[in-house]
């Protein structure tokens, strides 16, 4: 009543932590690498860097989206699987229709994700999880839980092959983050997708196809996660649906996260969750480095997540 | 008070029989379909019907129906605790660890190394209002982390020194095993606690409204943190009693086992937003899981995956129904 | 003496000062009203008074000695209780769990003894009113049940002193008499009692005192009884009485010259919603306000809602500008030219995390948009146009809707309903919560709109609001019509009385 009648002035004390606190950190972090971590800037090492960070930041964009609606997407690395495990059976119909038939999976994987949020009105986190549970045991299934070497020239190039010196897989990452930013800034999608994760009931009075965007977004999600399956089997030249994309979804969220998304939606720091994948892996790459155990990693990434959500906490405002 | 004449009482439902009936279907669905599952399986699978077989089923579902015990308090108060499934691995490291020292330290120091990380997790969301996912997601990698320190990076198994405590998780009573046993006393403990005390009852608020919870003098916080505790001691608890099952302490287990608690919750009926749901329900949900499990076993040559299938889509479909059932109650 | 005093005590929130030197003193045994307009201070000084806020000057004094209440749950167990507007209990809980919550009866082994805690409840929810079977879930019962169920927890704690925050907005006449029963009960025991209302009949009936607050001041403190009703307003809204006298409450012009003879640009026929709605009908004329009338919950809201597609309807037909709106959504609706603006602006109104820009624009990004792409500068232009016409206060079009005040939050939304085009608008509760000089402006401009030929259906609680606003209100209770008031008999008496005859009249069970 009172408080309604005062006007609010945004605080500007806090908010650049969330903003940019992770680049802070990158600067930092890379900075410290450069003075004590031997070979660091060696062309080798950051190449592996970026070639492992790649299916992370991909995954990441999808799980960006769906949390900016106030979702989540628990089912990506199921996606994954099942993407890895269609490969190889259509691998024989050329190397276009294995991928598309891949890019299908996901698309189905993401709209019954889709409907169940948006249609049936579970929350998301329930809904996923059916599929998150399910999905990795169906590409068990369609793979009868064998290891496939994939042996095509074409993926192997996707997963390993250089274009003006870059791996293929970083150029088409950086390639999915600018359609991501894209899309986030210029399209009537993109910013229904913000509104509905702001305030679904009142973007949904005002007339805009909620349902819809929502389905949309679970599916452009999975559809991402199925890329970075297909590209994890091009890397690895094999497909494992039992190893691929496994945890990948905490790693994603992580990502996100870190990088300044609230997860109470609307709103998507497509650049941060870049950012805030690189940060996670310079991270482990550091501990690695001065021979630190990945036990450690992990305790360590644990607080990185606490201190990232801590600071980006939503402002006791009522 | 003067007794008023004026009644206010106008009531919102006109068919309060068929509220009654969504309202037994939703707490008690997941019964029935247990009934339902239980006679399939006993009609198409002879060792099936085995008394054995009963305790094979249900000692295998001891440590997962603690974990989502633990699940059950932290999901009628509206949070979510994904930490269990690593700290019954850690759980079950350290029990294996202290068997060393005897009996007792075996069961007492995962119980409270969990109940520590219980304790930050419900300090963080408490206090700090930070989302129970997750917070609870960097405990899970936290408590991860910790395992893995303990256990040179997951190579080191210890093995169950004490004989005692070995026999504590081998030996039965009445064909059933000891860890059941304990089993049992902990749920009839939870159900009390949940159904017939003021802690109880203040679980429930809080779920139900967190802001109406605290106006009510609930003490909201105190609540919050001690069902995470719970939580974290429960699955601390199955950690060791898997241990003593298995007679070391096992890093490679409890992958997914917090989301299959969360099945197990939802598919028994809690509510996942918050401030409903019953200790029976969970224990048909994890019985069925556990049921399901065991008759993919019975097929023999289906692969393992085939359950996680199954699970899933059960999962769905119970999900979905319940969705259905709350709409159905609210348009009547 | 008094039982609870605050002297000299302020208040200040970044960039408003909300109580400023307010002193209030309450006897016990006392009715004491407290009135004022939004925004007037009476909540913050609620706030103060149970422990939700401190005071930043002043002193608090409770039974004579001066006192400090840290949180809501200190100030109740020092036996101050209240009851809020919106009712505060655990709706899927049972009746009798939230009664006794944290009070439950135990047996010897300290665990809650269910039956007796059910015997209890039962007993003593018969004296509010309340004969239903404890044992079900809360939310099952009717708002006014839940109010009385509020009401007996608050009391049951050995209150000294109770505060009711608008305790009627959701309560039917039968029920406000219970209340007032036990209103006058606690008076009788010696209890002190806090009574916020709009409502002035009931205010004149069943208070003692009076405290005017306004702009975070008190104007006025006394004996209700000497204090003239047109004097009250006065106070309250800060005019000159006979300005009052002279103008009304409102920033209406008066009426609207609407073409008698024009087709309906919205027709409503046989509109039914199982158990809310039963057989609506009524037409808006361009040019032509109409008010739909009525207590809370008699099918208002849920009208309105309906037209918008926002509300399942089971019969009846809405035809726009002659042209039938089938199945209808919120995107059908939009696209036929309805424009709702809801009741509850903050949670189905604005967008209070995204700008000023991106909430005018939200309902019409495709036409803003080339093949799925957003041009900034169409956006731009209709943004500045709707700014500077219904002179939105902000920083700029950048600034999160989230930090505008009220009246600029409902100005935005009005944006955005307008950018649309629409041929007929909507509006529950268009003033509800702002400051008085906007809701001024938002009234002149439902009148400009009219006056440009839009059809305008007008929901108000606010009996002057309506009659002013309105050319014809449409009486409802129930979810049906109950009457209509047309020409010169649009007039506040005229309005009470179709609603009071028609709360007499009505024999059914209200389903609120």
């Amino acid at each position: 009543m009172t408080t309604e009648a005062l006007v609010r002035r945004p605080t500007f004390d806090r908010a650049w932590l969330p903003k940019y606190g992770v680049y802070a950190a990158i600067v930092l972090l890379v900075l410290y690498n450069v003075a004590f971590t031997p070979n660091f800037l060696a062309w080798s090492n950051l190449r592996i860097q970026l070639v492992q960070v790649a299916p992370i930041v991909i995954v990441a964009l999808g799980m960006a989206l769906v949390i900016g609606t106030e979702g989540i997407d628990l089912s990506v690395g199921s996606v994954m699987a099942l993407a890895a495990a269609l490969i190889p059976l259509y691998l024989g119909y050329g190397v276009i229709a294995a991928i598309l038939v891949s890019l299908v999976a996901g698309v189905v994987v993401g709209l019954i994700n889709g409907v169940l949020v948006a249609r049936v009105g579970l929350q998301p986190i329930v809904a996923t999880l059916a599929l998150f549970v399910g999905g990795r045991g169906l590409a068990l299934v369609i793979s009868h839980g064998q290891l496939k070497d994939v042996r095509n020239d074409d993926l192997i190039f996707l997963g390993s092959g250089d274009f003006l010196g870059l791996p293929m897989l970083v150029w088409i990452a950086a390639l999915l983050v600018l359609v991501v930013a894209f899309v986030v800034r210029r399209t009537v999608f993109g910013r229904r997708l913000l509104a509905v994760g702001g305030n679904r009931a009142a973007t949904e009075l005002a007339g805009v196809p909620v349902k819809r965007v929502l389905i949309g977004v679970y599916v452009l999600c999975a559809v991402l996660a199925s890329i970075a399956g297909l590209l994890a089997v091009a890397r690895i030249q094999s497909s494992d649906a039992s190893s691929v994309g496994l945890l990948i979804e905490l790693s994603a969220i992580t990502a996100v996260v870190v990088g300044g998304t609230p997860l109470t939606g609307g709103k998507v720091r497509v650049l941060g969750t870049v950012a805030g994948a690189l940060l996670m892996q310079l991270v482990i790459a550091t501990m690695i480095k001065h021979n630190l155990q990945p036990s450690t990693t992990e305790m360590a990434q644990a607080v990185i997540i606490l201190v990232a959500v801590y600071a980006a906490r939503e402002r006791k405002s009522r | 008070m003067t007794a008023l004449a004026v009644p206010v009482e106008t009531e919102e439902r006109t068919s309060e029989r068929s509220d009654r009936i969504v309202d037994l279907v939703q707490r008690q669905g997941a019964l029935a379909v247990l009934v339902v599952v239980v006679i399939i399986a006993a009609a198409a699978f002879p060792n099936f019907r085995g008394y054995d077989n009963a305790g094979t089923i249900l000692i295998a579902a001891a440590p997962p129906a603690l974990i989502a015990l633990g699940m059950t308090f932290v999901i009628i108060t509206g949070g979510i605790d994904l930490s269990v499934g690593s700290l019954y691995v850690l759980g079950g490291v350290v029990s294996a660890y202290a068997s060393k020292w005897g009996f007792l330290p075996a069961l007492l120091v995962p119980l409270a190394l969990c109940g520590l990380v219980g304790v930050v997790n419900g300090v963080l969301i408490a206090y700090t209002r930070m989302a129970p996912f997750i917070v609870t997601l960097a405990a899970l990698l936290g408590a991860r982390g910790l395992m893995r320190a303990l256990s040179n990076e997951g190579s080191t198994t210890y093995l169950v020194g004490d004989d005692g405590f070995r026999s504590f998780g081998t030996g039965s009573f009445l064909g059933i095993g000891y860890p059941v046993w304990l089993v049992a006393v902990v749920f009839v403990l939870g159900m009390v606690l949940l159904s017939r005390t003021r802690f109880g009852r203040s679980v429930y608020a809080v779920g139900g409204s967190e802001d109406a919870a605290s106006l009510m003098g609930v003490a909201v916080r105190r609540t919050k943190v001690t069902v995470y505790v719970m939580s974290g001691l429960l699955a601390g608890l199955a950690g060791g009693i898997n241990a003593a099952k298995l007679g070391s302490g096992v890093t490679v287990l409890g992958t997914g086992m917090e989301l299959d608690a969360i099945a197990a919750v939802v598919i028994g009926g809690t509510l996942l937003t918050g401030g409903a749901g019953t200790i029976a329900g969970t224990i048909a949900g994890v019985l069925l899981l556990g049921v399901i499990q065991n008759m993919i076993n019975q097929v023999g040559n289906v692969p393992s995956s085939y359950q996680q299938v199954i699970s899933g889509a059960f999962l769905a479909v119970v999900v979905v129904a319940q969705t259905y059932l709350v709409k159905l109650r609210r348009r009547t | 003496m008094p039982i609870l005093e605050v002297t000299d005590v302020s208040k200040v929130f970044p960039g408003v000062r909300a109580l400023d030197g307010v002193s209030f003193a309450l006897q016990p045994g006392e009715v004491h009203a407290l009135v004022g307009e939004n925004g007037a201070g009476k909540s913050t000084l609620i706030k103060l008074l149970t422990g939700v806020y401190q005071p930043d000057g002043g002193e608090l004094r409770y039974r004579d000695e001066p006192a400090r209440f840290a949180t809501p749950m200190d100030a109740q167990r020092a036996g101050i209780s209240t009851i809020y507007q919106e009712v505060n209990l655990v709706p899927l809980m049972s009746v009798a769990h939230n009664l006794f919550l944290g009070r439950e009866p135990r047996n010897a082994f300290g665990l809650v003894d269910e039956r007796r805690m059910i015997r209890e409840a039962s007993e003593i929810l018969v004296r509010y009113g309340v004969t239903t079977d404890v044992r079900r879930p809360l939310g099952t019962m009717a708002l006014g049940a839940q109010q009385m169920v509020a009401l007996a927890r608050a009391v049951m704690v050995d209150a000294k002193v109770v505060i009711m925050d608008e305790p009627t907005s959701s309560l039917e006449p039968r029920e406000v008499e219970t209340l007032f029963g036990v209103i006058r009960d606690l008076h009788a025991r010696g209890i002190g009692i806090v009574y916020v209302s709009h409502r002035l009949d009931e205010l004149y009936q069943i208070c003692d005192a009076v405290t005017i607050l306004r702009d975070g001041k008190v104007v006025h403190t006394g004996k209700l009884a000497e204090l003239e009703r047109i004097k009250l307003v006065s106070l309250m809204l800060g005019r000159d009485m006979s300005a009052v006298r002279r103008e009304g409450f409102t920033g209406f012009a008066g009426d609207h010259t609407g073409a008698a003879d024009a087709p309906p640009v919205l027709r409503v026929t046989g509109l039914s919603s199982r158990h809310r709605l039963h057989d609506i009908s009524f037409a808006v004329r361009p040019g032509e306000v109409v008010g739909l009338g009525g207590l809370l919950g008699a099918g208002r809201s849920e009208t309105i809602k309906a037209i918008g597609g926002a509300y399942p309807v089971d019969a009846g037909e809405i035809e726009v500008g002659g042209r039938t709106l089938k199945n209808p959504t919120p995107v059908r609706a939009v696209q036929a030219g309805i424009a709702v603006q809801p009741e509850d602006r903050k949670a189905e109104g604005i967008v209070a995390g995204l700008s000023i820009r991106e909430n005018i624009a939200l309902a019409v990004l495709p036409r803003m948009a080339r093949w799925g792409l957003v041009s900034d500068r169409r956006i731009d232009k209709i943004v500045d146009t709707y700014m500077t016409r219904l002179r939105i206060k902000a920083s700029g079009p950048d600034q999160r809707v989230g930090d505008l005040s009220g009246g600029n939050q409902q100005k935005v939304l009005l944006a955005r309903l307008l950018a649309t085009q629409p041929r007929v608008l909507l509006l529950d509760e268009p003033t509800r919560g702002i400051d008085v000089g906007a809701k001024a402006e938002v009234q002149a401009l439902i009148d400009e709109l009219a006056a440009d030929g839009l059809g305008v259906v007008l929901v108000s609680s606010d009996a002057e609001e309506l009659v002013e606003g309105a050319d014809r209100v449409v009486v409802l209770r129930d979810g049906a019509v109950v009457g209509e008031l047309t020409g010169t008999n649009v007039t506040t008496e005229a309005l009470l009385e179709t609603i009071a005859a028609a709360a007499v009249s009505s024999e059914e069970p209200h389903d609120n």
